[in-house]
């Protein structure tokens, strides 16, 4: 078999197609997140529009070969702007029957099978439960099928670089990866080059892995049974420079960002927990931005050093999930009451407990709110797509050291771990986020004291005095402060008058106004959706629209305080529907805060909302307002 | 004295100051509200007038503490001070003393805030070596939530809580500290301002974490627990004084001893006209391996018929905010390019139409 990667040795149709969604499946130690964050970047180089969605089992192996061990990687790339990972495959890779019987139910009849034979044995068909092997029955006919020994052609192969059987056949992913290049038409130096990257210190393993790739091109290339080759152009996005990121990349490099506007030193105080601990991963590589990364015995620990580093003027950061945050609460509640700046990155996962560790959710809401003991409001800032994260993590740094309070990110699962390309931002359009510290003493009353609590009339924020600082020592803590000289108090108008203070400092934050996408400027209903489900809300709408029908959508950034045209922006639909990953929780605020009858929709599968559940959903409201 | 020089002072890179200071510096004008007697005053007291011979810039003194009656404590400090939340206090120290080298952080807390709600993040302090003192008021109760046994609290205690008796086995918090790999370990009464205050400085001047269990008497919960240690008649029969370089001996005449046992090769106690002076144990706080000190610790038990005082351990071992400073100091060789970092590896551009 040549190695030659070629093209045109072989008359091959080129089609044009505008969007392809594909999914790589297979057991969980196959390498299909590898597999699909190659082909991610292969599409990103091409410059299409894409959109990731990876879903993993929470076991790491789980046992071989069986439907819960089955992990998989879905791309959707485009030559124009899209919003989701897609809803169905156009193209299925199933590296085994697990990975077969586990997703051929979402291959739409006349999709793309590819199949890897060399799995098919009657074991590991018995072991899913399949009685015949549905490659040799009428089962798959609705299908393009192409039944390829990826493991024996690998092997076959690999054979002269004197590998094991067992390391060749470890390198069939890579073959799938070559397939599906030459069949999209993709630039095949990027993988190569970040093949020999990979495995610098094990050249053998990055030449085996390469020729598995090339020799995956090539079948495509001589093998009749592939007589198509697709063309996917590159998209028409706005003009600039763009990389491909995922939400988690994006969140720790907001941070970093963060530290640089503000001037600050970055100290992460973090515990290992999925779907967050990569942006410990990412942090802990930045050092030399003045960041600092603590992995401490818990999470309480990670959230208490953040915070004792915020205390010494350093950006206090801790990241975690939902079990986390339960673990922080306390913790939270002190950063309320003493009033220091603090960021908690919060991954939702799906719960309660230890839930769902490697899918998604948006039910950590309520409890980012809510989930502490007595009147302790925390902003919440939510990004809603994995670049948005960047943003996000600038936005609510911005909160924090303004107002000097925690500040609540509510990422997730989907969007930490799905990609998009993010278009690099300008630095020179990054904000000044510089902070000043108290340096003298503040008292108005002529004592020359220093008054911790004194407030910032407009921001209500207290000043920063940092230990170090000459003349302002001073002591803070959990108790009661009272008000300006922030000592120790128990007067009951003093703790009335403070519960109002905090609340109405978070109150007053200012946010931006919410926009609303409303093409027609007649739409009667409006979606109002919050955090990752931006890209299936508004994927759902685009196509309610192409059916002729209006529809409106307002996407919530700051959850809390609301921005301050949101009342209005409700007022004016006949119809407020609200889709949720939870059991309604926005809605619920919604509700109680504007009095507005807001409907909601919810699903808690662990999974992003499809558009075309939601475009049905919303279909029915409009027609149900025009009956 | 036990002072020991370990070429790694504790105090290195916090300022210091030329002007003459006094314990009084060091009160606020806060009133302190302990219950009369209370042994916290004694301590705050040995505190306020030992900082001054620091000579460090009272700017850049932070204590911080937990939850409890001794967490109390950093109001009536004059440095800075933060009174945090239930057993949290070292973890809030860690970050604060990992990100400020500049500072003499220290650590207030009691036998529940430390051992029990918050022992997770004391161990684990000790073992990280973070430069932090700890001071460990030890009542055997706890006084906050008025009178229900501690973790240092004796096997069969009635409180409120357990009016059978407690059924829980104490911890010893000098074995508990050594068992964590503390590379400072030391204990020392509340009334004996003189021997607290050399514990305080030898902690001080250690580079790492310091663990200084004080026994302090609550007047009100457990009235009198240590008095078999303040008793002048009793407590040469039971305080082992601990001093770096001399042989352990002890009681009114110095008649007894601590011997290595040759069956056990552990630590006992002996009668110097039995064994000699030569056969007592020269006290080595700097010995490496811990079992010495932790032998020492067991000498006595929790009815306090012997008690070890004094520095148990002081061994040099690298810091956890020393090395996490240097990381990130040798990381910034690097250049902090912030452009580079967003642009990554693989880019791709759109031009305009």
């Amino acid at each position: 078999m040549s190695i030659d990667v070629g093209r045109g040795t072989r008359p091959v149709e080129v089609r044009k197609v505008d969007r392809v969604v594909i999914r790589f499946a297979g057991d969980s130690g196959d390498g299909m997140q590898l597999t699909g964050d190659r082909f991610t970047s292969e599409a990103a180089a091409f410059g299409n529009d894409l959109a990731t969605l990876p879903n993993f089992p929470a076991e790491i192996r789980a046992p071989q070969g069986t439907l819960p061990g089955v992990s998989s990687f879905q791309l959707h790339f485009a030559d124009y702007d899209i919003l989701t990972p897609g809803d169905r495959p156009d193209v299925l890779v199933a590296m085994n029957p697990a990975a077969l019987k586990a997703n051929i139910a979402d291959l739409p009849p006349g999709g793309t099978l590819i199949v890897n034979t060399d799995e098919f044995t009657k074991r590991n068909l018995t072991k899913v439960g399949y009685q015949a092997n549905p490659l040799e029955d009428e089962s798959l006919s609705a299908y393009h099928v192409h039944q390829v020994a990826m493991a024996t052609i690998t092997r076959a192969a690999l054979e002269p670089t004197g590998l094991s059987k067992k390391d060749a056949e470890r390198a069939k992913n890579m073959f799938a990866l070559g397939l599906l290049s030459w069949m999209y038409n993709r630039e095949t130096e990027g993988t190569e080059r970040f093949l020999r990257e990979k495995f610098a210190k094990l050249p053998e393993i990055a030449e085996a892995n390469i020729l598995a790739f090339r020799t995956g091109w090539n079948y495509g290339e001589t093998t009749e049974s592939f007589a198509v080759t697709y063309e996917v152009a590159p998209a028409k996005l706005s003009p600039g420079t763009y990389r491909q990121i995922t939400g988690n990349t994006a969140l720790a490099y907001g941070v970093v960002a963060a530290g640089q506007c503000a001037k600050l030193p970055v100290f992460l105080g973090t515990y290992p927990i999925t779907p967050a601990s990569d942006i410990l991963h990412e942090l802990a590589k930045h050092k030399n931005f003045g960041v600092t990364t603590f992995q401490a015995e818990d999470e309480i620990a990670g959230i208490g050093a953040a915070l004792g580093a915020s205390f010494g003027g350093a950006l206090g950061v801790t990241s975690t999930s939902g079990p986390g945050i339960a673990l922080k609460s306390e913790t939270i509640g002190l950063a309320v009451m003493t009033e220091m700046p603090l960021l908690v990155l919060d991954v939702q996962r799906g719960g309660p407990s230890t839930g769902l560790p490697t899918k998604t959710e948006q039910a950590d809401l309520l409890q980012a709110m809510f989930g502490r003991n007595g009147e302790a409001p925390v902003p919440i800032v939510a990004p809603r797509s994995p670049a948005d994260c960047f943003d996000a993590a600038l936005e609510a740094t911005r909160i924090a050291l303004t107002y000097r309070t925690p500040v609540l990110l509510l990422s997730d699962g989907y969007i930490a771990n799905g990609s998009e390309p993010w278009l690099i931002p300008d630095l020179d359009t990054l904000p000044d986020l510089s902070v000043e510290f108290a340096t003298e003493p503040n008292a108005t009353d002529g004592s020359g004291e220093f008054w911790p609590y004194l407030r910032d009339p407009e921001t209500l924020a207290r000043p920063w005095a940092v230990p170090g600082t000459p003349g302002l020592e001073h002591r803070i803590g959990g108790l009661e402060k009272a008000d300006r000289t922030g000592n120790i108090s128990y007067d009951p108008d003093n703790h009335d008058r403070m519960v109002r203070v905090r609340q109405a400092k978070i109150d007053g934050i200012t946010v931006d106004d919410v926009e609303v996408d409303d093409p027609s400027g007649r739409a009667r209903v409006l979606v109002l959706g919050w955090g990752s489900s931006f890209g299936p809300i508004g994927a759902a709408c685009r196509r309610v629209r192409r059916l002729g029908m209006d529809i409106a959508h307002a996407h919530l950034r700051h959850l809390n305080p609301f921005p301050k045209n949101l009342g209005e922006v409700l007022a004016r639909y006949d119809r407020v529907v609200v889709p949720e990953m939870n059991m309604g929780q926005l809605a619920m605020l919604i509700r109680a805060k504007y009095l507005v009858d807001a409907v909601s929709y919810t699903k808690v599968a662990g999974l992003p909302f499809k558009a075309e559940e939601l475009q049905d959903v919303l279909v029915d409201f409009v027609k149900g307002l025009d009956a | 004295m036990t002072t020991i020089d370990l070429g790694l002072p504790g105090l290195a890179g916090v300022p210091t100051t030329t002007e003459a200071q006094k314990a009084k510096d060091f009160k606020t004008d806060q009133e302190v509200r302990w219950c009369p007697g209370c042994g916290d005053y004694a301590v705050l007291a040995a505190v306020q007038s030992f900082l001054p011979e620091l000579g460090l810039k009272r700017e850049n003194i932070v204590f911080i503490s937990g939850i409890g009656c001794s967490s109390r404590f950093p109001y009536y400090m004059n440095t800075y001070g933060m009174h945090s939340i239930h057993g949290r206090a070292p973890a809030i120290a860690t970050g604060l003393a990992t990100s400020r080298e500049d500072l003499s952080v220290w650590v207030v807390t009691g036998d529940g805030d430390a051992l029990s709600i918050g022992g997770n993040h004391l161990i684990h302090t000790l073992r990280r070596n973070v430069n932090l003192k700890i001071l460990l008021f030890n009542n055997r109760i706890y006084g906050l939530t008025k009178g229900q046994y501690s973790p240092t609290s004796e096997e069969g205690k009635v409180t409120k809580s357990t009016p059978m008796g407690s059924l829980d086995h104490p911890f010893n918090p000098v074995s508990l500290a050594l068992g964590a790999d503390a590379t400072f370990v030391g204990r020392a009464l509340d009334s004996d301002r003189k021997q607290l205050t050399e514990v305080l400085r030898a902690a001080a001047e250690h580079r790492g974490s310091a663990l200084v269990e004080i026994y302090q008497n609550c007047p009100i919960f457990n009235d009198g627990a240590f008095d078999v240690l303040k008793d002048s008649e009793a407590k040469d029969e039971r305080i082992i004084p601990l001093v770096h370089g001399q042989p352990i001996r002890f009681g009114s005449e110095g008649q007894h001893g601590v011997v290595r046992d040759p069956k056990t090769g552990s630590l006992r106690i002996a009668e110097v006209a039995e064994v000699g002076l030569d056969a007592l144990v020269v006290h080595d706080a700097t010995i490496e391996d811990p079992s010495y000190a932790f032998a020492l610790s067991r000498l006595g038990s929790h009815d306090l018929d012997h008690t070890p005082v004094g520095v148990f351990r002081s061994v040099r071992r690298a810091t956890y905010d020393d090395l996490a400073r240097a990381q990130v100091n040798e990381a910034k060789q690097k250049p902090a390019n912030l452009g580079s970092l967003l642009r990554g590896k693989d880019t791709w551009t759109v031009l305009a139409d």
